[in-house]
């Protein structure tokens, strides 16, 4: 039995599994699991409210029109709410891993502990996020000037996904501060969830400042801002060159690598540390 | 598939030179400024060097924050070492820490591995698909480990409901079901009760003799060591004290003795040839004694001229005594 190929397949199913049993155990507590559940459903249906504010009152906005605005909003939030359901998991490694020492018990598991966090912290509640940007994303794109062809879709279902994949790293490199230092869980807070804030907005209502910060250091102008220019069809007052249209994929690439290196750093730098 | 052998006659465990040296940051005393901080390296483990062979039992001792469980970190993979290396199984831990997860069992007696709200069956099967383990080895684990260790009426409770001693069984066999050549544990009977304890134990030893499998424990509990591991290792302020079969410790140190006399009438303390009162009360007086320097026979002999005696007991001190005894000994040169 020496080093077994250990397929992404295999992984996979192990995290399904890990999954399956985080609500296995959530249903144990029914009653408190379903009251979260509604009141999940509460701060749903205030965020389609504020999207239908969105809608009504935001008729123009920096030189979009209301359904470029609203598919904006989408574009941003889809991903950072795909990433909140599977990946935002990471925070609690301060917060509980390394503060009561579990994090010993997950080295010492022949899987991955990235994989064994994201799955034994699982939140299925959280999965109701995804219902406002989804419709948001379904209202626009039926109330945009654009054609919707095949390879319209398919960068469409690219962004998203690359998009997901920015959020998710930054989640990570985020949640790897603990490594370092036992950091309040708002620290990753403000870095995931304060951005996300900012990234709802076209880039260029915003001073340049902010826009070099938010939009190209982070980098969240891939997430949403620069595939919707391109797919909406709308004005670039930032004079963005139409090849930019085909980065955000590199980007999520090169944002995956660096979390990757930040996490394993952050590992190393445990093991050396005992913190 | 068996229990998975290292290759060859190599060793399960080398240790060599191994150290760990934490930083730690505190408020400078007596500064001015009391955001600065002093930095002070803290040697939790230094220049610690020892082998553990295939099939060993093997008891690590010491007091609190002696050092044992960073070795044991360093040695499963946790911590990196800070100087010297560590192989086990042929494997570098941290490195090959994955690797090694595979091959080794880890209980930590306060920590848990098990999913708290989920019944034990489940935990066990789960951990099945986290190891990879055939499932035809792996049902044959579950049900002799459950037999032996009295669990089939609590598999299907919540393990959050177990008792501690309850619970400790289930840790035990969740180390063991992927056949590990090596398991340690940490402190594995802290807490719980005479019946648990005796449980863990048979069921340790059963498994180092049937199976071969490695067993490295710490403990705080002296009886672990006593009734399981032929060899100990004391550690104390990160250094190794002593190494070697519990009987030549016990041999070596446990020279002293005690002979306990009730005499007829109260009176002063006896005078015996190469003894020394230690103790009086009422008629019971304490005489000790180094079996090197006398015979317990010539000392009662000697009593027994001076005193007419009513009963008598000869005392070995306890092998906590003993380590006491060691720390203050060895503290006191350092």
């Amino acid at each position: 039995m020496t080093a077994q190929p250990s397929l992404v397949s295999d992984e996979f199913r192990l995290y399904r599994r890990l999954v399956a049993a985080r609500i296995r155990s959530d249903w144990q507590y029914r009653t408190s699991f379903l009251l979260l559940m509604v009141s999940q459903s509460l701060i749903i249906v205030f965020e389609l409210v504020a999207l239908l504010f969105l809608i009504e009152l935001v008729p123009q906005f920096g030189g979009w029109s209301r359904a470029q605005v609203v598919f904006l909003y989408a574009m941003a939030t889809l991903p950072f709410s795909i990433g909140d359901v599977f990946i935002s998991e990471v925070e609690l490694l301060a917060y509980r891993y390394i503060r009561d020492g579990d994090f010993d018990v997950v080295l010492l598991r022949p899987t991955s502990a990235l994989l064994q966090i994201l799955a034994l912290e699982f939140e299925l509640r959280r999965a109701g996020k995804l219902l406002t940007p989804a419709i948001a994303l379904a209202w626009s794109a039926t109330n945009l000037d654009v054609d919707w062809t095949v390879g319209r879709i398919a960068a469409l279902a690219v962004a998203v996904i690359s998009g997901t994949a920015i959020y998710s790293g930054l989640w990570v490199i985020a949640g790897s501060i603990p490594f370092w230092a036992v950091a309040s869980r708002e620290a990753t807070n403000a870095m995931t969830y304060g951005s996300q804030f900012a990234n709802q907005y076209p880039l260029h209502i915003y001073p340049g400042w902010i826009r070099a910060i938010m939009g190209w250091a982070l980098p969240l102008a891939f997430v949403a801002y620069v595939p919707a220019i391109s797919l909406a069809d709308a004005a670039n007052p930032l004079d963005l060159p139409s090849w930019m249209a085909f980065t955000p994929p590199a980007v999520a690439v090169v944002i995956g690598l660096i979390a990757r290196w930040v996490w394993r750093t952050g590992v190393a730098h445990y093991q050396s540390t005992g913190s | 598939m068996t229990t998975e052998q290292p290759t060859g006659d190599r060793p399960v465990i080398t240790v060599e030179g191994l150290s760990k040296t934490y930083i730690v940051r505190t408020r400078a005393e007596g500064g001015r400024n009391p955001l600065r901080r002093q930095r002070r390296e803290v040697d939790a483990v230094s220049d610690v060097s020892f082998t553990i062979e295939r099939g060993e039992m093997v008891g690590y001792i010491g007091p609190n924050g002696a050092g044992k469980s960073t070795t044991i970190k360093m040695i499963t993979g946790i911590l990196t070492p800070s100087a010297g290396r560590a192989t086990v199984l042929g494997l570098t831990p941290t490195a090959e820490r994955r690797h090694l997860a595979r091959r080794i069992g880890v209980v930590f007696g306060n920590r848990s591995q098990l999913w708290f709200d989920l019944p034990l069956r489940d935990s066990f099967d789960l951990l099945h698909h986290l190891y990879r383990t055939d499932r035809h080895r792996h049902d044959h684990n579950v049900a002799e480990f459950v037999d032996r260790l009295d669990l089939g009426p609590l598999l299907d409770t919540p393990v959050r409901q177990l008792s501690l001693g309850q619970r400790m069984r289930g840790e035990v066999t969740a180390a063991l079901l992927h056949d590990p050549a090596l398991v340690v544990l940490d402190e594995p009977t802290i807490g719980l009760d005479v019946v648990s304890k005796y449980a863990v134990r048979e069921f340790l030893r059963e498994v180092n003799a049937e199976r071969g499998t490695t067993v490295l424990l710490t403990t705080h509990d002296l009886d672990d060591i006593e009734q399981l591991c032929p060899r100990m290792m004391i550690i104390d302020h990160g250094r190794v004290l002593l190494d070697g079969p519990v009987a030549d410790f016990k041999a070596e140190h446990g020279t002293e003795r005690t002979v306990v006399v009730d005499l007829i009438e109260a009176g002063d303390p006896l005078e015996v040839a190469a003894t020394t009162v230690v103790r009086v009360e009422g008629p019971r007086q304490w005489l000790r004694f180094d079996r090197r320097a006398t015979t317990a026979a010539e000392v009662i002999a000697g009593v027994t001229a001076l005193a007419p005696v009513r009963d008598l007991a000869i005392e070995e001190p306890d092998i906590e005594e003993l380590i006491h005894r060691l720390y203050q000994e060895r503290g006191a040169g350092r």
